[in-house]
C-alpha cells in the first residue's frame, strides 16, 4: 500500500504543478479550456491526496510496522479510536493531513462559489495547488510517511500517552481546520489583486470563509486549552507556551479582520488594511504549522535535524515576499473611498479595536520569536515567558474588552451627545454596580477587579441591545417575548450572533479573572492523614488520602491514588488521580509515566488533584492540590463563542439568497466535525 | 484638528503603549537562556552572576537522579558535554522528565556552584513523539 501512497504523493505533485499553470495562464488570459483544466487538477490533486491518506490509514490499521511512521506512533495494543488520529499524531502525517484537507476546501471553493464570484476561481485554483504542491513537496522530499525501515519491528513504539485523550483527537484536526482554511480567502485575496477587481465583491465570496476558519481556530484554541488542563497537569489551560502562542495569532488577526470588513463594506474604507490582515493571517497560519512541526523555538537542534524547517523558512520567505510585493503594486487601486468623520463613531472604535488585536499579535510574535531574535542580535538567548506576556496583554486585553461593549453603542459615522447618554446609562450603571460588588466581596486583585467591571459593562450593552430589539418587536408587531427574540436575532444573524460571540468572550474573561486566586500545596501523606488549603471563598477543604490501588489496563499499568474530599467538614465525594505507565504488548514500557488529574469542577471553583509520585514499596502518596476559581467559564464560554459564530454563519435570513447555497455547505461541514 | 488628525493621535498613543509595555516587559521579565558552558563563562567573567535568574537547557547526565519522594526533593546533574552543574528541585517534576532528557532548568545558581531550580521543564514539546532508541 505504501506504493500506492507514495505514486499518489507524486502524482499530487504533478496535478500541483499542473493546477498552478493552468490557473495562472487561465485567469490571465481568460481561456475558458485553462480555466477547466485548473479546476479539475484541484479535483484530481485532492483524490490523489485522499488515495494517499487511505493508503496510510491502511498501513495503520494493518499494523504494517515497515513502515516507519506506522512503527513510530501506534503499536499492536494501541485502542482503535486513536489509530485513526495517528494520521496527525506525527510531523509526516500531519503534513499529508494538511495538504489533503486543503485540496478538499480548494474544491469546496471551486463548486460552491456563486456565479459573480466566478472570474477569481481559476487564480484560487492556482494558489490552491500552489501551496498544496508546497506540502506534497516537503513530504517528498524530507518527510516521506510512507518511507519504509530496512527491518520489521515486531511492535511499534506507540502513541505518546499524553495524545491518547479524546481532546487530542478533537483538538488537532480543529486547529489544522482552522489553519488551512484560512488559505481560502488568502487565494480569493490573491486572485483580487491579481485580476484587479478590488471592489467589495471578493470581500463577499470569503465572508462566510473567513468565518469558518475563525470558528475552526476557536474551537481549537478552546479544546487545546481544555486537553492541556485534564492531561499535562500543571493546574493551568494556558501557559504561553510557542505552540499555543502560534495557534493565538492567527486567530488575533482574523478577529480583527472580521471587525474591519465591517468597515469595508458599510463605508468603503480599510480597503488596504484588510487585505493586509488576510495575507498576514495566512503567513502566521503557515508560521504556526512551522512552529508546531520543527521545535524551531524550543531548541535551534531539532530544526536543523530534520529539514522540514528548511522548507517551511524557504516557503514563508517567498510567499511573504511574493504576497506583499503584489500588494504594493497594486495598492493604488486600494484608494478609501470615503474618511472618518469623527472620533466619536462605530468606525472609529472598530479602528482602535483593530489597532489593539493587531498590538496584541505583535507582542505575542515578538515575544515567542525573542530568544531567536535576541540570539541573532546579541549573542546571547534571553526568554521571557507568561510574566512577559501577562504584563504586556493584561492592559490591552481589558481595553479591548472595554472596547467591546463601547463599539455597538456608538453610531456610525458621528455619534451626538443625547445618542451618547441614551446609550451609555445602563452599561456604565452595570460597570459601577459589579466593580462596587466585587469591592464589597472583599475583591482587591486590580486586574480581575477591572477584568470583571469591564465584563459587566459588555454584558450591560448586550443585554441593552437584545432588550431594545425585543421590546421593538413586541410592540410594533404584538410578538409574544420569546418569539420577538427568536425573531431578533433570526433576521439579524450577523449583529445578533456577534453579540452572543461577545457574551462568550465576556465569560472568558471572567475564567482568566478568576486564575488570579489560583491557590495550591503539595503534601505527602500516609493514608488517613489528610491536606487542608482555603478557597480563595473562604472554605477550607480537607483531603484524606485513602489509600493507593495498583492494576493493569488494557495497554498500560495504573497506579491510583483516592482522595476524600470535604468542604468545612462536609463530606463532598472522592477523587481519583492516577500515575499510568504505558507498556508494549510484550509488557516493556514504553515514554514515561503519565498523569491523569482527578478534578471536581463547578461554577465557582475546580479541585484539582494530582498524584506525583509514591513512595516506593509503601502506600505513602505525594499530592498537589489545587483550587482553580472559575475554570468553567473557560470551557462553557468557548461553547458560547463557538454558538455565536455557528449563529453568524446560519444560511438564510439577512443573506441574499445567492449566498444561501454557498453557507449551507460550510454548516454542514462544521456538523461532521 | 480633523478626524484624522485626532485618530492618528490615538493610534500613536496605542502602538506607543504597546511598545512600552513590551520593553519594560522585556526588562522586567527577560531571563537568560544558557547552556552549562555559557554559564560558566558568565560567572568566571562576572561574578555577580550568581543568584540571577535565569535558565539553563542542558541534558540530564545519565543515572545522576536521585529523588527522594518523602521529602519532594530531586538532585541531578545537567551537561553539554564540557561542563557539569548539580540541580536541587523542590516539587514534582512533570512526567516527562527521566535521566536521559533534554531539560530546562529555571532557577538561580548559588555561590556553592549548585543550581536552585524553580521549576524543570524537560524538553519534549511541541512533537510529542517517542525518543528514538539509540
Amino acid at each position: 500500500m505504501t506504493l500506492l501512497g507514495g505514486s499518489a504523493l507524486w502524482l499530487a505533485l504533478l496535478l500541483g504543478v499542473w493546477g498552478a499553470i493552468a490557473g495562472f495562464a487561465g485567469g490571465r488570459t481568460g481561456r475558458p479550456d485553462l480555466q477547466r483544466s485548473a479546476r479539475h487538477a484541484v479535483f484530481a490533486m485532492c483524490a490523489a491526496l485522499l488515495t494517499a491518506v487511505f493508503s496510510l490509514e491502511w498501513a495503520l490499521f494493518h499494523h504494517d510496522f515497515n513502515v516507519e511512521y506506522v512503527a513510530a506512533y501506534t503499536s499492536r495494543n494501541l485502542p482503535t479510536f486513536y489509530i485513526w488520529s495517528a494520521l496527525y499524531a506525527g510531523q509526516r502525517g500531519s503534513l499529508l493531513f494538511w495538504a489533503t484537507v486543503l485540496t478538499i476546501f480548494g474544491s469546496l471553493a471551486q463548486l460552491l462559489t456563486a456565479g459573480r464570484h466566478r472570474v477569481y476561481l481559476p487564480y484560487v485554483a492556482a494558489v490552491t495547488t500552489v501551496v498544496a504542491g508546497f506540502f506534497v513537496c516537503v513530504m517528498l522530499f524530507a518527510a516521506n510517511p510512507f518511507d519504509r525501515l530496512p527491518y520489521t519491528p515486531l511492535d511499534g513504539r506507540g502513541m505518546n500517552p499524553q495524545l491518547q485523550n479524546p481532546g487530542m483527537v478533537f483538538h488537532p484536526p480543529m486547529l489544522y481546520l482552522g489553519y488551512i482554511s484560512i488559505t481560502i480567502p488568502f487565494a480569493f485575496a490573491m486572485a483580487a489583486l491579481l485580476s484587479k477587481r478590488l471592489d467589495a465583491d471578493w470581500l463577499v465570496a470569503i465572508r462566510k470563509w473567513t468565518l469558518l476558519s475563525w470558528l475552526f481556530l476557536s474551537v481549537g484554541i478552546c479544546l487545546g486549552m481544555w486537553w492541556a488542563y485534564v492531561e499535562l497537569g500543571w493546574g493551568g489551560y494556558w501557559a504561553w507556551d510557542p505552540v499555543e502562542n502560534a495557534s493565538l495569532l492567527p486567530w488575533l488577526t482574523m478577529t480583527a479582520f472580521l471587525h474591519s470588513v465591517m468597515i469595508q463594506e458599510k463605508r468603503g474604507m480599510l480597503k488596504k488594511w484588510n487585505l493586509a490582515l488576510i495575507i498576514g493571517s495566512w503567513l502566521l497560519s503557515i508560521l504556526g504549522t512551522f512552529i508546531t512541526r520543527s521545535g524551531v523555538i524550543s531548541s535551534v537542534h531539532s530544526f536543523t535535524q530534520s529539514g522540514v524547517g528548511y522548507f517551511f523558512l524557504a516557503f514563508l520567505v517567498i510567499a511573504g515576499v511574493t504576497s506583499f510585493t503584489l500588494y504594493a503594486k497594486r495598492l493604488p487601486l486600494l484608494e478609501a473611498e470615503t474618511r472618518l468623520e469623527s472620533m466619536v463613531s462605530r468606525e472609529a472604535s472598530f479602528l482602535f479595536n483593530n489597532l489593539l488585536f493587531v498590538g496584541i499579535a505583535f507582542s505575542v510574535l515578538f515575544g515567542t520569536l525573542f530568544p531567536i531574535l535576541s540570539e541573532a542580535v546579541r549573542g546571547t538567548k534571553v526568554t521571557v515567558g507568561p510574566p512577559f506576556f501577562n504584563l504586556v496583554n493584561i492592559p490591552l486585553g481589558l481595553a479591548l474588552l472595554l472596547l467591546t461593549g463601547i463599539g455597538p453603542l456608538i453610531a456610525w459615522r458621528r455619534a451626538s451627545l443625547p445618542n451618547l447618554r441614551r446609550q451609555f446609562a445602563v452599561p456604565s450603571t452595570a460597570f459601577g454596580f459589579t466593580l462596587l460588588m466585587l469591592l464589597v466581596v472583599g475583591v482587591r486583585d486590580i486586574g480581575a477587579l477591572l477584568a470583571i467591571a469591564c465584563g459587566g459593562f459588555v454584558a450591560g450593552t448586550i443585554a441593552q441591545e437584545f432588550w431594545r430589539g425585543t421590546t421593538a418587536r413586541h410592540r410594533q408587531y404584538g410578538e409574544s417575548w420569546p418569539l420577538a427574540l427568536a425573531r431578533l436575532v433570526g433576521r439579524n444573524r450577523r449583529r445578533y450572533g456577534g453579540y452572543i460571540v461577545h457574551a462568550g468572550i465576556v465569560m472568558l474573561f471572567f475564567a482568566f479573572a478568576g486564575m488570579a486566586f489560583k491557590t495550591e500545596t503539595e503534601a505527602t501523606l500516609r493514608p488517613g492523614e489528610s491536606a487542608t488549603i482555603k478557597s480563595p471563598y473562604g472554605w477550607t477543604y480537607t483531603f484524606t488520602h485513602l489509600g493507593i490501588s495498583q492494576y493493569d489496563a488494557l495497554n498500560r499499568l495504573v497506579t491510583a491514588g483516592t482522595v476524600e474530599v470535604r468542604r468545612d467538614g462536609k463530606r463532598l465525594g472522592l477523587l481519583t488521580t492516577e500515575k499510568r505507565q504505558h507498556v508494549d504488548a510484550l509488557g516493556r514500557s514504553t515514554f514515561e509515566p503519565s498523569t491523569e488529574v482527578g478534578i471536581r469542577s463547578d461554577l465557582r471553583e475546580d479541585l484539582y488533584v494530582v498524584l506525583g509520585g509514591v513512595v516506593n514499596g509503601s502506600e505513602q502518596a505525594v499530592y498537589r492540590f489545587t483550587i482553580n476559581p472559575l475554570v468553567w467559564w473557560v470551557w462553557y464560554g468557548g461553547m458560547v463563542v463557538a454558538l455565536g459564530g455557528l449563529v453568524v454563519m446560519w444560511p438564510g435570513g439577512g443573506v441574499p439568497a445567492v449566498k444561501r447555497a454557498q453557507a449551507g455547505y460550510m454548516v454542514k461541514l462544521v456538523g461532521k466535525t | 484638528m480633523n478626524a484624522g488628525t485626532k485618530f492618528a493621535i490615538g493610534a500613536v498613543l496605542i502602538v506607543g503603549s504597546v511598545g512600552w509595555l513590551m520593553a519594560s516587559g522585556i526588562k522586567e521579565t527577560g531571563q537568560y537562556f544558557l547552556t552549562p558552558s555559557e554559564l560558566s563563562r558568565k560567572v568566571a567573567t562576572d561574578p555577580s552572576f550568581y543568584n540571577v535568574g535565569m535558565k539553563v537547557g542542558a541534558h540530564v547526565v545519565p543515572g545522576s537522579v536521585v529523588r527522594e519522594v518523602a521529602t519532594q526533593t530531586l538532585t541531578f546533574r545537567v551537561t553539554d558535554g564540557s561542563a557539569i552543574y548539580p540541580v536541587t528541585f523542590h516539587g514534582l517534576p512533570p512526567d516527562t522528565f527521566t535521566d536521559s532528557v533534554e531539560v530546562v532548568v529555571e532557577g538561580r545558581l548559588q555561590p556553592d556552584g549548585v543550581i536552585h531550580a524553580t521549576n524543570v521543564l524537560a524538553k519534549c514539546g511541541s512533537r510529542y513523539e517517542a525518543v528514538p532508541k539509540a
